[in-house]
Protein backbone atom coordinates (compact mmCIF):
# COMPACT_ATOMS: atom_id res chain seq x y z
CA UNK A 1 0.00 0.00 0.00
CA UNK A 2 1.10 3.61 -0.87
CA UNK A 3 2.00 5.50 2.24
CA UNK A 4 -0.09 8.69 2.58
CA UNK A 5 1.20 11.78 1.37
CA UNK A 6 -0.65 15.17 2.87
CA UNK A 7 0.07 17.61 0.52
CA UNK A 8 2.66 20.05 1.40
CA UNK A 9 0.69 23.28 2.90
CA UNK A 10 -1.54 21.32 4.60
CA UNK A 11 0.16 21.31 8.48
CA UNK A 12 -2.24 19.55 10.90
CA UNK A 13 0.34 20.48 13.89
CA UNK A 14 0.14 23.78 13.13
CA UNK A 15 -4.02 23.74 13.54
CA UNK A 16 -3.68 21.39 16.55
CA UNK A 17 -5.28 23.71 18.74
CA UNK A 18 -8.16 24.66 16.65
CA UNK A 19 -8.84 20.21 15.76
CA UNK A 20 -8.67 19.56 19.36
CA UNK A 21 -11.06 22.16 20.36
CA UNK A 22 -13.49 21.09 17.33
CA UNK A 23 -13.32 17.37 18.01
CA UNK A 24 -14.22 18.42 21.88
CA UNK A 25 -17.45 20.76 20.41
CA UNK A 26 -18.52 17.69 18.34
CA UNK A 27 -18.19 15.66 21.19
CA UNK A 28 -20.28 17.52 23.53
CA UNK A 29 -22.94 18.20 21.08
CA UNK A 30 -23.33 14.10 21.05
CA UNK A 31 -22.54 13.52 24.46
CA UNK A 32 -25.71 16.23 25.38
CA UNK A 33 -28.06 13.72 23.88
CA UNK A 34 -27.17 11.11 26.22
CA UNK A 35 -26.33 13.13 29.57
CA UNK A 36 -29.82 13.76 29.97
CA UNK A 37 -30.43 16.73 32.79
CA UNK A 38 -27.33 16.94 34.39
CA UNK A 39 -24.71 18.98 32.43
CA UNK A 40 -21.94 18.85 34.98
CA UNK A 41 -20.28 16.55 33.04
CA UNK A 42 -20.94 18.44 29.93
CA UNK A 43 -19.05 21.25 31.84
CA UNK A 44 -16.07 18.87 32.73
CA UNK A 45 -15.66 17.74 29.43
CA UNK A 46 -15.43 21.22 27.75
CA UNK A 47 -13.08 22.10 30.54
CA UNK A 48 -11.03 19.68 29.97
CA UNK A 49 -10.81 20.37 25.83
CA UNK A 50 -10.36 23.79 26.55
CA UNK A 51 -6.86 22.90 28.78
CA UNK A 52 -6.07 20.23 26.12
CA UNK A 53 -6.30 23.34 23.48
CA UNK A 54 -4.07 25.87 25.50
CA UNK A 55 -1.42 23.05 25.74
CA UNK A 56 -1.78 21.91 21.99
CA UNK A 57 -1.49 25.72 20.85
CA UNK A 58 2.24 24.81 22.20
CA UNK A 59 2.52 21.86 19.55
CA UNK A 60 4.49 23.92 16.74
CA UNK A 61 8.12 24.45 16.88
CA UNK A 62 10.03 26.59 15.79
CA UNK A 63 7.77 30.29 15.75
CA UNK A 64 6.81 31.63 13.25
CA UNK A 65 5.40 28.47 11.63
CA UNK A 66 2.91 28.82 8.35
CA UNK A 67 0.39 26.62 7.40
CA UNK A 68 -1.76 26.20 4.11
CA UNK A 69 0.06 28.36 1.75
CA UNK A 70 0.94 31.43 4.16
CA UNK A 71 -2.92 31.67 5.14
CA UNK A 72 -2.49 30.63 8.75
CA UNK A 73 0.58 31.40 11.44
CA UNK A 74 1.62 29.87 14.49
CA UNK A 75 3.51 32.94 15.89
CA UNK A 76 3.62 34.19 19.21
CA UNK A 77 0.73 36.88 19.27
CA UNK A 78 -1.83 34.02 18.19
CA UNK A 79 -0.08 31.68 21.30
CA UNK A 80 -0.52 34.33 23.62
CA UNK A 81 -4.27 35.35 22.23
CA UNK A 82 -5.10 31.42 22.12
CA UNK A 83 -3.98 31.48 25.84
CA UNK A 84 -6.44 34.10 26.52
CA UNK A 85 -9.64 32.50 24.73
CA UNK A 86 -9.08 29.60 26.02
CA UNK A 87 -8.93 31.04 29.80
CA UNK A 88 -12.18 33.44 29.05
CA UNK A 89 -13.99 30.31 28.19
CA UNK A 90 -12.91 28.06 30.41
CA UNK A 91 -14.05 31.24 32.89
CA UNK A 92 -17.52 31.65 31.16
CA UNK A 93 -17.77 27.89 31.34
CA UNK A 94 -17.79 28.27 35.00
CA UNK A 95 -19.75 31.29 35.40
CA UNK A 96 -22.56 29.85 33.31
CA UNK A 97 -22.75 26.43 35.39
CA UNK A 98 -25.11 27.72 38.27
CA UNK A 99 -26.42 30.90 36.35
CA UNK A 100 -27.46 28.78 33.45
CA UNK A 101 -29.33 26.25 36.70
CA UNK A 102 -31.24 29.32 38.15
CA UNK A 103 -32.35 30.34 34.55
CA UNK A 104 -33.67 27.15 33.67
CA UNK A 105 -31.33 27.12 30.69
CA UNK A 106 -31.11 23.47 30.28
CA UNK A 107 -29.88 22.90 26.97
CA UNK A 108 -26.22 21.46 26.16
CA UNK A 109 -25.81 22.78 23.05
CA UNK A 110 -24.58 26.48 25.38
CA UNK A 111 -21.72 24.24 26.15
CA UNK A 112 -20.90 23.34 22.72
CA UNK A 113 -21.41 27.10 21.49
CA UNK A 114 -18.74 28.45 23.44
CA UNK A 115 -16.35 26.00 22.26
CA UNK A 116 -16.84 26.36 18.86
CA UNK A 117 -17.14 29.87 19.04
CA UNK A 118 -13.38 29.83 20.54
CA UNK A 119 -12.18 27.42 17.60
CA UNK A 120 -13.18 30.83 15.43
CA UNK A 121 -11.40 32.90 17.74
CA UNK A 122 -8.26 30.61 17.73
CA UNK A 123 -8.49 30.92 13.60
CA UNK A 124 -9.17 34.51 13.93
CA UNK A 125 -5.95 35.48 15.76
CA UNK A 126 -3.99 33.17 13.53
CA UNK A 127 -5.07 34.11 10.02
CA UNK A 128 -2.79 36.09 7.83
CA UNK A 129 -5.44 35.84 4.57
CA UNK A 130 -8.62 38.06 4.56
CA UNK A 131 -10.11 34.72 3.33
CA UNK A 132 -9.34 33.30 6.82
CA UNK A 133 -10.05 36.01 9.02
CA UNK A 134 -13.41 36.16 7.48
CA UNK A 135 -14.25 32.35 7.91
CA UNK A 136 -12.91 33.18 11.63
CA UNK A 137 -15.39 35.88 12.10
CA UNK A 138 -18.33 33.93 10.74
CA UNK A 139 -17.68 31.28 13.08
CA UNK A 140 -17.35 33.41 16.00
CA UNK A 141 -20.60 35.76 14.75
CA UNK A 142 -22.56 33.02 14.55
CA UNK A 143 -21.76 31.41 17.81
CA UNK A 144 -22.79 34.98 19.68
CA UNK A 145 -25.89 35.29 17.56
CA UNK A 146 -27.32 31.81 19.11
CA UNK A 147 -25.95 32.54 22.82
CA UNK A 148 -27.23 35.90 22.79
CA UNK A 149 -30.82 34.87 22.35
CA UNK A 150 -30.08 31.82 24.68
CA UNK A 151 -33.05 32.54 27.44
CA UNK A 152 -35.58 31.99 24.93
CA UNK A 153 -38.57 32.97 27.25
CA UNK A 154 -36.85 36.27 27.95
CA UNK A 155 -37.54 39.16 25.05
CA UNK A 156 -34.80 41.16 26.13
CA UNK A 157 -32.84 38.19 25.38
CA UNK A 158 -34.65 37.97 22.11
CA UNK A 159 -34.19 41.20 21.21
CA UNK A 160 -30.36 41.21 21.59
CA UNK A 161 -29.92 38.11 19.70
CA UNK A 162 -32.11 39.52 16.67
CA UNK A 163 -30.14 43.24 16.96
CA UNK A 164 -27.20 41.70 17.38
CA UNK A 165 -27.94 39.38 14.23
CA UNK A 166 -29.29 41.80 11.99
CA UNK A 167 -26.43 44.59 12.61
CA UNK A 168 -23.24 41.59 12.70
CA UNK A 169 -24.66 40.43 9.15
CA UNK A 170 -24.45 43.87 7.99
CA UNK A 171 -21.40 45.16 9.82
CA UNK A 172 -19.78 42.09 8.18
CA UNK A 173 -21.03 42.94 4.44
CA UNK A 174 -18.83 46.00 5.22
CA UNK A 175 -15.47 43.65 5.96
CA UNK A 176 -16.26 41.55 3.50
CA UNK A 177 -16.65 44.54 0.79
CA UNK A 178 -13.30 46.12 1.94
CA UNK A 179 -11.39 42.69 1.75
CA UNK A 180 -13.08 42.58 -1.75
CA UNK A 181 -12.19 46.36 -2.80
CA UNK A 182 -8.08 45.77 -1.29
CA UNK A 183 -8.12 42.62 -3.13
CA UNK A 184 -9.22 44.09 -6.66
CA UNK A 185 -6.61 46.27 -6.01
CA UNK A 186 -3.63 44.70 -4.66
CA UNK A 187 -3.71 41.37 -6.20
CA UNK A 188 -3.85 39.07 -2.89
CA UNK A 189 -5.76 37.92 -0.09
CA UNK A 190 -2.62 37.38 1.56
CA UNK A 191 -1.64 39.90 4.22
CA UNK A 192 1.95 40.09 3.43
CA UNK A 193 1.41 39.60 -0.09
CA UNK A 194 -1.06 42.76 0.11
CA UNK A 195 2.28 44.58 2.08
CA UNK A 196 4.76 43.37 -0.10
CA UNK A 197 2.53 44.96 -3.46
CA UNK A 198 1.86 48.23 -1.49
CA UNK A 199 5.60 48.53 -0.59
CA UNK A 200 6.49 48.07 -4.15
CA UNK A 201 3.78 50.44 -5.32
CA UNK A 202 5.22 52.90 -2.90
CA UNK A 203 1.81 53.81 -0.99
CA UNK A 204 -0.71 53.84 -3.80
CA UNK A 205 -3.78 56.17 -3.27
CA UNK A 206 -5.90 54.42 -5.43
CA UNK A 207 -9.03 55.31 -4.17
CA UNK A 208 -10.46 51.28 -4.50
CA UNK A 209 -7.57 50.68 -1.89
CA UNK A 210 -8.55 53.53 0.26
CA UNK A 211 -12.05 52.90 0.11
CA UNK A 212 -11.29 48.83 0.94
CA UNK A 213 -9.12 50.47 4.29
CA UNK A 214 -12.02 52.60 4.96
CA UNK A 215 -14.97 49.67 4.95
CA UNK A 216 -12.24 47.30 6.80
CA UNK A 217 -12.26 49.89 9.73
CA UNK A 218 -16.15 49.80 9.50
CA UNK A 219 -16.44 45.69 9.62
CA UNK A 220 -13.85 45.69 12.26
CA UNK A 221 -15.00 48.69 14.26
CA UNK A 222 -18.36 46.69 14.55
CA UNK A 223 -16.65 43.69 15.86
CA UNK A 224 -14.79 45.51 18.94
CA UNK A 225 -17.82 47.61 19.52
CA UNK A 226 -16.05 51.22 18.93
CA UNK A 227 -17.56 54.21 18.07
CA UNK A 228 -19.62 55.40 15.60
CA UNK A 229 -20.29 51.01 15.31
CA UNK A 230 -21.17 50.83 18.95
CA UNK A 231 -24.87 51.12 18.98
CA UNK A 232 -25.48 47.63 19.34
CA UNK A 233 -23.29 47.21 22.26
CA UNK A 234 -25.30 48.26 25.11
CA UNK A 235 -28.81 46.27 23.87
CA UNK A 236 -27.20 43.16 23.20
CA UNK A 237 -25.09 43.23 26.28
CA UNK A 238 -27.73 43.80 28.41
CA UNK A 239 -30.12 41.31 26.39
CA UNK A 240 -27.37 38.68 26.64
CA UNK A 241 -27.50 36.34 29.55
CA UNK A 242 -24.49 37.55 32.25
CA UNK A 243 -22.09 34.84 31.49
CA UNK A 244 -22.20 35.37 27.77
CA UNK A 245 -22.20 39.07 28.13
CA UNK A 246 -18.73 38.60 29.68
CA UNK A 247 -17.91 36.11 27.35
CA UNK A 248 -18.45 38.67 24.89
CA UNK A 249 -16.66 41.41 26.41
CA UNK A 250 -13.95 39.86 26.53
CA UNK A 251 -12.93 36.55 24.37
CA UNK A 252 -14.50 37.64 20.88
CA UNK A 253 -13.29 41.36 21.01
CA UNK A 254 -9.99 39.65 21.69
CA UNK A 255 -9.93 38.04 18.86
CA UNK A 256 -11.64 41.14 16.96
CA UNK A 257 -8.39 43.26 18.03
CA UNK A 258 -6.08 40.28 17.00
CA UNK A 259 -7.10 40.01 13.58
CA UNK A 260 -7.41 44.27 13.50
CA UNK A 261 -4.03 44.42 14.64
CA UNK A 262 -3.00 42.16 12.35
CA UNK A 263 -4.46 43.27 8.97
CA UNK A 264 -3.39 46.68 9.71
CA UNK A 265 0.34 46.31 11.01
CA UNK A 266 1.19 43.21 8.87
CA UNK A 267 -0.81 43.88 5.63
CA UNK A 268 -1.25 48.13 5.45
CA UNK A 269 1.32 49.21 7.62
CA UNK A 270 2.84 51.54 4.80
CA UNK A 271 -0.25 52.96 4.22
CA UNK A 272 -0.52 54.09 7.78
CA UNK A 273 -0.68 58.03 6.72
CA UNK A 274 -4.18 57.25 5.51
CA UNK A 275 -5.84 55.14 7.96
CA UNK A 276 -3.86 56.18 10.96
CA UNK A 277 -6.23 59.94 11.37
CA UNK A 278 -9.08 57.76 10.52
CA UNK A 279 -8.27 55.04 13.71
CA UNK A 280 -7.41 58.51 16.25
CA UNK A 281 -11.08 59.50 15.10
CA UNK A 282 -12.62 56.09 16.13
CA UNK A 283 -10.35 55.61 19.27
CA UNK A 284 -11.14 59.08 20.61
CA UNK A 285 -14.52 58.75 19.95
CA UNK A 286 -14.77 55.58 21.00
CA UNK A 287 -13.08 56.79 24.62
CA UNK A 288 -15.46 59.90 25.09
CA UNK A 289 -18.65 58.18 23.84
CA UNK A 290 -18.14 55.13 25.73
CA UNK A 291 -17.05 57.03 29.28
CA UNK A 292 -19.96 59.50 29.06
CA UNK A 293 -22.36 57.14 27.67
CA UNK A 294 -21.34 55.23 31.29
CA UNK A 295 -22.17 58.13 33.70
CA UNK A 296 -25.69 58.14 32.14
CA UNK A 297 -26.31 54.36 33.23
CA UNK A 298 -28.19 53.38 36.36
CA UNK A 299 -28.17 49.51 35.25
CA UNK A 300 -24.69 48.15 35.68
CA UNK A 301 -24.95 45.76 32.70
CA UNK A 302 -25.44 48.59 30.19
CA UNK A 303 -22.59 50.36 31.93
CA UNK A 304 -20.32 47.87 31.93
CA UNK A 305 -21.27 47.59 28.49
CA UNK A 306 -20.64 51.43 27.95
CA UNK A 307 -17.21 50.92 29.80
CA UNK A 308 -15.89 48.20 27.18
CA UNK A 309 -16.52 50.57 24.15
CA UNK A 310 -14.27 53.02 26.18
CA UNK A 311 -12.02 50.18 26.53
CA UNK A 312 -12.04 49.28 22.83
CA UNK A 313 -10.79 53.40 22.88
CA UNK A 314 -8.26 52.22 24.44
CA UNK A 315 -6.94 49.04 22.83
CA UNK A 316 -7.31 50.49 19.55
CA UNK A 317 -4.00 52.82 20.60
CA UNK A 318 -2.21 49.88 20.41
CA UNK A 319 -3.08 49.24 16.72
CA UNK A 320 -2.17 53.20 16.11
CA UNK A 321 0.67 52.47 17.23
CA UNK A 322 1.58 49.41 15.57
CA UNK A 323 5.29 48.84 16.94
CA UNK A 324 6.01 45.07 18.90
CA UNK A 325 5.60 47.14 22.24
CA UNK A 326 2.10 47.72 21.47
CA UNK A 327 1.29 44.32 19.85
CA UNK A 328 2.74 43.29 23.83
CA UNK A 329 0.57 45.48 25.30
CA UNK A 330 -2.68 44.96 23.53
CA UNK A 331 -1.59 41.09 24.66
CA UNK A 332 -0.94 41.85 28.43
CA UNK A 333 -4.41 44.57 28.36
CA UNK A 334 -6.66 41.91 27.03
CA UNK A 335 -5.36 39.34 29.53
CA UNK A 336 -5.95 41.97 32.87
CA UNK A 337 -8.81 42.82 31.09
CA UNK A 338 -10.26 39.09 31.07
CA UNK A 339 -9.57 38.51 34.79
CA UNK A 340 -11.09 41.63 35.87
CA UNK A 341 -13.83 41.28 33.65
CA UNK A 342 -14.88 38.03 34.74
CA UNK A 343 -14.22 38.53 38.18
CA UNK A 344 -16.64 41.78 38.04
CA UNK A 345 -19.55 39.84 35.96
CA UNK A 346 -19.21 37.07 39.05
CA UNK A 347 -20.73 39.08 41.60
CA UNK A 348 -23.17 40.50 39.28
CA UNK A 349 -24.39 36.82 38.80
CA UNK A 350 -23.77 36.14 42.71
CA UNK A 351 -26.01 39.25 43.25
CA UNK A 352 -29.00 37.88 41.19
CA UNK A 353 -31.46 35.84 42.05
CA UNK A 354 -34.32 33.72 40.47
CA UNK A 355 -36.47 36.22 38.68
CA UNK A 356 -34.65 39.17 40.18
CA UNK A 357 -31.33 39.80 38.50
CA UNK A 358 -30.57 42.25 41.13
CA UNK A 359 -28.91 44.73 38.02
CA UNK A 360 -29.46 48.44 39.13
CA UNK A 361 -26.70 50.31 40.84
CA UNK A 362 -29.31 50.68 43.75
CA UNK A 363 -29.43 47.02 43.98
CA UNK A 364 -25.87 47.56 45.27
CA UNK A 365 -26.60 49.65 48.31
CA UNK A 366 -24.77 49.15 51.66
CA UNK A 367 -23.32 45.52 50.38
CA UNK A 368 -20.21 46.78 52.35
CA UNK A 369 -21.79 46.10 55.46
CA UNK A 370 -23.33 42.64 54.57
CA UNK A 371 -20.80 41.28 52.67
CA UNK A 372 -17.16 43.33 53.35
CA UNK A 373 -15.46 41.16 51.07
CA UNK A 374 -17.68 40.33 48.13
CA UNK A 375 -17.96 44.93 47.85
CA UNK A 376 -14.03 44.92 48.78
CA UNK A 377 -13.80 42.71 45.56
CA UNK A 378 -16.08 44.02 43.67
CA UNK A 379 -14.08 47.61 44.53
CA UNK A 380 -10.87 46.17 43.01
CA UNK A 381 -12.43 44.97 39.62
CA UNK A 382 -14.20 48.28 38.88
CA UNK A 383 -10.42 50.70 40.03
CA UNK A 384 -8.83 47.78 38.21
CA UNK A 385 -11.27 48.70 34.78
CA UNK A 386 -10.42 52.53 35.23
CA UNK A 387 -6.81 51.92 36.16
CA UNK A 388 -5.57 52.73 39.27
CA UNK A 389 -2.47 51.27 40.48
CA UNK A 390 -1.89 49.14 41.68
CA UNK A 391 -3.92 46.40 40.15
CA UNK A 392 -3.49 44.92 36.84
CA UNK A 393 -5.69 47.65 35.07
CA UNK A 394 -2.84 50.18 35.46
CA UNK A 395 0.09 48.54 34.15
CA UNK A 396 -2.41 47.35 30.87
CA UNK A 397 -2.75 51.05 30.06
CA UNK A 398 0.70 51.92 31.26
CA UNK A 399 1.95 50.01 28.72
CA UNK A 400 -0.11 50.77 25.77
CA UNK A 401 0.50 53.86 26.48
CA UNK A 402 4.07 54.43 26.76
CA UNK A 403 4.04 52.24 23.24
CA UNK A 404 1.92 55.02 22.31
CA UNK A 405 4.06 57.70 23.49
CA UNK A 406 7.30 56.45 21.89
CA UNK A 407 5.80 55.88 18.49
CA UNK A 408 4.64 59.65 19.21
CA UNK A 409 1.06 59.90 19.73
CA UNK A 410 1.22 62.26 22.77
CA UNK A 411 -2.07 63.88 21.92
CA UNK A 412 -3.89 60.43 21.58
CA UNK A 413 -2.48 59.26 25.56
CA UNK A 414 -2.99 62.86 26.93
CA UNK A 415 -7.00 62.41 25.66
CA UNK A 416 -6.97 58.60 26.82
CA UNK A 417 -5.66 59.17 30.36
CA UNK A 418 -8.20 62.20 30.52
CA UNK A 419 -10.50 60.01 29.76
CA UNK A 420 -9.51 57.04 32.18
CA UNK A 421 -10.00 59.94 34.93
CA UNK A 422 -13.69 60.95 33.53
CA UNK A 423 -13.97 56.70 33.76
CA UNK A 424 -13.20 56.85 37.63
CA UNK A 425 -17.09 58.80 37.92
CA UNK A 426 -18.76 55.91 37.31
CA UNK A 427 -16.76 53.46 38.61
CA UNK A 428 -16.53 54.56 42.11
CA UNK A 429 -20.11 55.67 41.99
CA UNK A 430 -20.76 52.03 42.36
CA UNK A 431 -18.61 51.57 45.32
CA UNK A 432 -20.30 55.05 46.87
CA UNK A 433 -23.93 52.88 46.41
CA UNK A 434 -22.48 49.81 48.18
CA UNK A 435 -20.01 51.40 50.88
CA UNK A 436 -22.01 55.05 51.63
CA UNK A 437 -25.75 53.96 51.30
CA UNK A 438 -28.13 52.18 53.60
CA UNK A 439 -29.18 48.79 52.34
CA UNK A 440 -32.72 49.20 50.98
CA UNK A 441 -33.31 45.40 51.56
CA UNK A 442 -32.23 42.00 52.39
CA UNK A 443 -29.11 40.27 50.24
CA UNK A 444 -30.15 36.59 49.46
CA UNK A 445 -26.92 35.67 48.05
CA UNK A 446 -26.28 32.16 47.55
CA UNK A 447 -22.32 31.63 47.27
CA UNK A 448 -22.40 29.36 44.45
CA UNK A 449 -18.81 27.53 44.83
CA UNK A 450 -18.26 27.78 40.97
CA UNK A 451 -19.10 31.70 40.32
CA UNK A 452 -17.33 31.98 43.41
CA UNK A 453 -14.26 30.36 42.22
CA UNK A 454 -14.34 32.84 38.82
CA UNK A 455 -14.39 35.58 41.29
CA UNK A 456 -11.29 33.98 43.59
CA UNK A 457 -8.85 33.70 39.97
CA UNK A 458 -10.24 37.06 38.93
CA UNK A 459 -8.88 38.56 42.38
CA UNK A 460 -5.32 36.96 42.00
CA UNK A 461 -5.24 37.73 38.33
CA UNK A 462 -5.85 41.84 39.22
CA UNK A 463 -3.72 41.99 41.93
CA UNK A 464 -1.12 39.68 40.55
CA UNK A 465 -1.12 41.52 37.05
CA UNK A 466 -1.02 44.49 38.96
CA UNK A 467 2.11 44.05 41.93
CA UNK A 468 4.39 41.43 39.83
CA UNK A 469 3.56 41.86 36.26
CA UNK A 470 7.53 40.98 35.03
CA UNK A 471 6.69 37.38 34.80
CA UNK A 472 4.00 38.05 32.11
CA UNK A 473 5.29 40.98 30.73
CA UNK A 474 8.14 38.77 29.74
CA UNK A 475 5.56 36.32 28.15
CA UNK A 476 4.00 39.05 26.06
CA UNK A 477 7.18 40.37 24.43
CA UNK A 478 6.91 40.58 20.89
CA UNK A 479 10.54 39.89 20.06
CA UNK B 1 -11.57 39.96 -30.10
CA UNK B 2 -12.96 36.85 -32.39
CA UNK B 3 -14.36 34.71 -29.65
CA UNK B 4 -16.03 37.85 -28.45
CA UNK B 5 -17.65 38.51 -31.89
CA UNK B 6 -19.76 34.73 -31.11
CA UNK B 7 -20.94 35.92 -27.44
CA UNK B 8 -22.12 39.07 -28.64
CA UNK B 9 -23.31 37.28 -31.68
CA UNK B 10 -25.26 34.86 -29.17
CA UNK B 11 -26.80 37.88 -27.02
CA UNK B 12 -28.29 39.74 -29.88
CA UNK B 13 -29.71 37.50 -31.58
CA UNK B 14 -31.64 36.00 -27.69
CA UNK B 15 -32.52 39.36 -27.67
CA UNK B 16 -34.22 39.66 -30.52
CA UNK B 17 -35.73 36.42 -30.34
CA UNK B 18 -36.76 36.98 -26.81
CA UNK B 19 -38.64 40.50 -27.84
CA UNK B 20 -39.81 39.11 -31.43
CA UNK B 21 -41.58 36.40 -29.20
CA UNK B 22 -42.95 38.99 -26.46
CA UNK B 23 -44.52 41.51 -29.40
CA UNK B 24 -45.46 38.75 -31.62
CA UNK B 25 -47.72 37.72 -28.76
CA UNK B 26 -48.84 41.17 -27.82
CA UNK B 27 -49.83 42.07 -31.39
CA UNK B 28 -51.57 38.83 -32.18
CA UNK B 29 -52.89 37.19 -29.35
CA UNK B 30 -56.33 37.97 -28.59
CA UNK B 31 -57.46 39.36 -25.23
CA UNK B 32 -60.24 37.73 -23.64
CA UNK B 33 -59.59 37.67 -20.14
CA UNK B 34 -62.00 35.05 -17.74
CA UNK B 35 -61.53 35.12 -13.74
CA UNK B 36 -60.07 31.43 -14.21
CA UNK B 37 -57.53 32.63 -16.67
CA UNK B 38 -56.34 35.46 -14.04
CA UNK B 39 -56.07 32.89 -11.42
CA UNK B 40 -52.24 32.50 -10.80
CA UNK B 41 -50.47 29.79 -12.76
CA UNK B 42 -50.33 26.52 -10.76
CA UNK B 43 -49.14 23.94 -13.26
CA UNK B 44 -52.74 24.06 -14.26
CA UNK B 45 -54.10 23.14 -11.13
CA UNK B 46 -57.04 25.14 -9.50
CA UNK B 47 -55.57 26.95 -6.47
CA UNK B 48 -57.03 25.32 -3.21
CA UNK B 49 -56.45 28.69 -1.10
CA UNK B 50 -54.89 31.75 -1.08
CA UNK B 51 -50.80 31.60 -1.35
CA UNK B 52 -50.73 33.86 1.89
CA UNK B 53 -52.51 30.98 4.28
CA UNK B 54 -50.35 30.10 7.54
CA UNK B 55 -48.31 26.42 7.54
CA UNK B 56 -46.53 24.41 10.30
CA UNK B 57 -43.05 25.91 10.95
CA UNK B 58 -41.76 21.87 11.17
CA UNK B 59 -41.97 22.92 7.44
CA UNK B 60 -38.96 25.65 8.03
CA UNK B 61 -37.51 23.61 9.75
CA UNK B 62 -36.95 20.33 7.64
CA UNK B 63 -36.21 23.28 5.01
CA UNK B 64 -33.20 24.38 6.96
CA UNK B 65 -31.93 20.80 7.68
CA UNK B 66 -32.17 20.16 4.48
CA UNK B 67 -30.26 23.07 3.06
CA UNK B 68 -27.47 22.44 5.37
CA UNK B 69 -26.80 18.90 4.19
CA UNK B 70 -27.39 20.09 0.52
CA UNK B 71 -24.92 22.85 0.70
CA UNK B 72 -22.15 20.69 2.10
CA UNK B 73 -22.56 18.31 -0.29
CA UNK B 74 -21.65 20.61 -2.82
CA UNK B 75 -18.12 20.39 -1.29
CA UNK B 76 -17.97 16.69 -3.34
CA UNK B 77 -18.03 18.23 -6.29
CA UNK B 78 -14.53 19.96 -6.03
CA UNK B 79 -12.80 17.11 -4.33
CA UNK B 80 -14.05 14.45 -6.57
CA UNK B 81 -12.50 16.64 -9.53
CA UNK B 82 -9.50 16.50 -7.03
CA UNK B 83 -9.07 12.91 -5.72
CA UNK B 84 -6.53 12.25 -8.73
CA UNK B 85 -4.19 14.50 -7.19
CA UNK B 86 -5.43 13.81 -3.35
CA UNK B 87 -5.23 10.11 -3.30
CA UNK B 88 -5.48 8.42 -0.39
CA UNK B 89 -5.11 12.07 1.74
CA UNK B 90 -8.14 12.89 0.11
CA UNK B 91 -10.35 10.27 0.50
CA UNK B 92 -9.65 10.32 4.17
CA UNK B 93 -10.10 13.81 4.61
CA UNK B 94 -13.66 13.62 3.22
CA UNK B 95 -14.41 10.59 5.38
CA UNK B 96 -13.67 12.88 8.11
CA UNK B 97 -15.79 15.69 6.72
CA UNK B 98 -18.57 12.89 6.37
CA UNK B 99 -17.89 11.92 9.69
CA UNK B 100 -18.93 15.54 10.63
CA UNK B 101 -21.95 15.21 8.61
CA UNK B 102 -23.17 12.06 10.31
CA UNK B 103 -22.45 14.08 13.64
CA UNK B 104 -24.66 16.78 12.68
CA UNK B 105 -27.40 14.33 11.40
CA UNK B 106 -26.83 12.39 15.03
CA UNK B 107 -27.58 15.39 16.93
CA UNK B 108 -30.53 16.64 14.78
CA UNK B 109 -31.97 12.85 14.98
CA UNK B 110 -31.75 12.68 18.63
CA UNK B 111 -32.91 16.05 19.13
CA UNK B 112 -36.01 15.63 17.62
CA UNK B 113 -35.44 17.58 14.35
CA UNK B 114 -36.76 14.55 12.38
CA UNK B 115 -39.90 14.22 13.93
CA UNK B 116 -43.15 15.59 12.58
CA UNK B 117 -45.47 15.02 15.70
Amino acid sequence: MEPIHAPESIDLIALAPVLVLSVFAMGVLVLDLWAGKNKTLLMFVSLVGLLMTAISAFAKHPLPAFAFTDSYIVDHLSIFFTCIFTLSSALAILLSAEYNERKGMKAGEYYALILLCTVGMIVLASSTDMIMIFLGIEIVSICLYVLAGFRRDDPVSNEAALKYFLLGAFATGFLLYGMTLIYGSTGSTNLFKIAEFIKAEGAPSSPLLLMGIVLLVIGFGFKVAAVPFHMWAPDVYHGSPTPVTAFMAVGPKAAAFAAFFRVFTEAIPNMAANWEILLCIVAVLSMFVGNLGAIMQTNIKRMLAFSSISHAGYLLIAVIAKSAMAGSGLLFYMLTYAFTTFGAFGIIILLGRKGEENLEMENYSGLAYKHPVLALSMTVFLLSLGGLPPFAGFVAKFYIFSAAIEEGFVTLVIIAVLNSAISFYYYLKVVVFMYMKEPAGEFQISMTPMTLFVVIIGIIGTIELGIYPDPIIALTGLN
Amino acid sequence: MAEYFYISLFAVVALVVIGALLALSTLLGPRNATPQKLLPYECGIVPAEEAKGRYPVRFATIAMLFIIFDVEVVFMYPWAVALGELKLFGLIEMLIFIIILGIAYVYIWGRGGLEWD
